[in-house]
């Protein structure tokens, strides 16, 4: 079984994460840029958090036969901390780099004035370069969000097939498959989604459109979430075809958008069996 | 604290990139780049030279350099970059900005660069830098012919020790004969390092062997 965990916090994991994550099936992970549980004071702090998505972390991971992708930009959450907003201005530079392969996290927190700013300014700086859009959905009055969010959407220059709509769920996924959006679900160990809810969503609207992932940060979460959702998927009936497509060939669909996905992981970096790792897309 | 790699993830030996005349490397990579990438390339010079156009915050010439992986492929890239870097005769200054505004491959290039564009030892601090880190990619890079002419005793010797922590071969440092040569500090490091491999029972690699011969031959008048 290949995996695309499209979204993972992988900077907040350790190695043994990586090597258990490799022996599971993953191949390739994006980690969305996000807020790191302690709040930053300063666009500064986002700049090292950026590179470190484009050095440090990719490094690591091609260690463990994995290649390691990023979206960058300011998340919900510290839109609203004047501090840190004006990291805004230096997006653009980093939006151009390889491997930054979709504008996000963004989206709504708590629906503030400052949030709908951030969101529609980044859905443009996606649009202009190039760039599809992650967007979180919030966790607190998750349908009155994601209604806003399809708002925000409809009035940016993207167009919808270019926004993955994260951390859906059973009361927003109809909404947002309706809108022409990809779906993406995040399965947990307590909270949001979990495997069984999972399949039980595959199963009423199909696996299109639809991507799976772990989520995994610094809170309880387990990056392993997106092989039990695969080893589910086929004890409860889908086809090996059906897992390819939801766990790899979607979200390499998706982010394939960028033209920035690079999924061979440097022979000289790998570590498994001395060799390169599968290519995608094809 | 992460533990340094072991010799799983050794780049290639030796440093052409830092070595190869410029314009040899362009030769080459024109012979090898898909047509789409060569157009892209020799638009992507000419920008350069005439140092023209912005993309936002930055200029023309520094969003080419920042795309140059996906328009001419991973295996090119580095030189790609260095060509890029030249036309538009980047000196200490803006090489700086390159690297402190860079992605890991990006620094990796400008190491590379270095040796043909900064005759001087104003760049050092890049050097140091990437010798910082853990990334074995930037370390192989760090210690070419630049590094080679300019690194100070204390932080070569320690970079040639680094290399044999993290896997790098040796073969990689330039200039490695000569500067190794007579060299008493260094192999005193190399005895100590060879020590505590032993006494954690870990074998000690097979380069500090060649490193250590090559401390042992005497200085040669020059």
């Amino acid at each position: 079984m290949r995996i695309f965990d499209p979204h993972i916090h992988m900077t907040s994991r350790t190695t043994d994460d990586y090597q258990a994550m490799y022996t599971a099936g993953v191949r390739a992970v994006v980690e969305p840029s996000f807020w790191l549980g302690q709040p930053r004071t300063s666009p500064t702090s986002f700049l090292d958090y950026f590179d470190s998505l484009l050095g440090w972390e990719p490094f690591r991971a091609a260690q463990y036969g994995i290649a390691h992708h990023c979206t960058i930009a300011l998340n919900p959450k510290e839109a609203n901390d004047p501090r840190c907003a004006p990291v805004l201005d230096e997006l653009p530079r980093y939006l151009v780099k390889d491997r930054v392969v979709a504008v996000g996290e963004i989206g709504y927190d708590s629906m503030t004035p400052a949030e709908d700013t951030a969101l529609a300014a980044q859905l443009q700086l996606a649009a202009d370069h190039g760039l599809p859009a992650l967007v979180h959905t919030p966790h607190r009055d998750k349908l009155a969000g994601l209604r806003r969010t399809l708002d925000a959407v409809r009035e940016s220059a993207l167009p919808p097939e270019h926004v993955l709509l994260d951390h859906l769920n059973e009361t927003t996924v109809k909404e947002a498959k309706d809108a022409g959006c990809w779906l993406g679900f995040s399965v947990y160990p307590e909270t949001k989604m979990d495997e069984e809810r999972m399949v039980a969503i595959l199963r009423a609207h199909g696996p299109e459109q639809v991507l799976v992932n772990s989520a995994a940060d610094w809170g309880r979460s387990d990056p392993l979430k997106t092989r039990r959702v695969g080893d589910l998927m086929l004890a409860e009936g889908f086809t090996e075809d059906d897992v390819d497509r939801v766990l790899w060939r979607n979200p390499v669909a998706f982010y394939g958008l960028s033209g920035r996905l690079d999924l061979d992981v440097d022979a000289t970096d790998a570590t498994h069996e001395g060799n390169s790792i599968l290519r995608g897309g094809e | 604290m992460t533990q340094p790699h072991t010799s799983r993830d050794t780049p290639p030996a030796g440093n052409p990139l830092a070595l190869t005349s410029l314009d040899d490397l362009h030769t080459q990579l024109t012979a090898h780049l898909t047509e789409p990438a060569r157009a892209w390339l020799a638009r992507a010079l000419d920008e350069a030279a005439a140092r023209s156009g912005t993309h936002g915050p930055i200029s023309a010439w520094e969003l080419r350099l920042a795309e140059a992986g996906r328009r001419c492929g991973t295996d090119h890239v580095d030189a790609v970059r260095i060509l890029i870097l030249h036309a538009a005769q980047a000196g200490p200054d803006a090489l700086t900005r390159v690297y402190q505004q860079g992605t890991a491959a990006e620094r990796r290039a400008v190491l590379h660069a270095l040796p043909h564009l900064v005759p001087g030892p104003d760049a050092l601090p890049l050097v140091e830098d990437a010798l910082r880190t853990n990334d074995t990619r930037l370390v192989a890079a760090a210690v070419g012919p630049y590094a080679a002419r300019h690194l100070d005793a204390h932080n070569w010797r320690h970079a040639v020790l680094k290399c044999l922590f993290t896997g790098v071969p040796v073969d990689t440092v330039a200039d490695l004969h000569h500067r190794a040569r007579a060299d008493t500090e260094l192999a005193r490091m190399l005895d100590d390092y060879a020590a505590e491999r032993t006494a954690a029972g870990r074998p000690v690699p097979e380069d500090l062997h060649r490193v250590l011969a090559l401390t042992a031959s005497e200085a040669k008048e020059s």
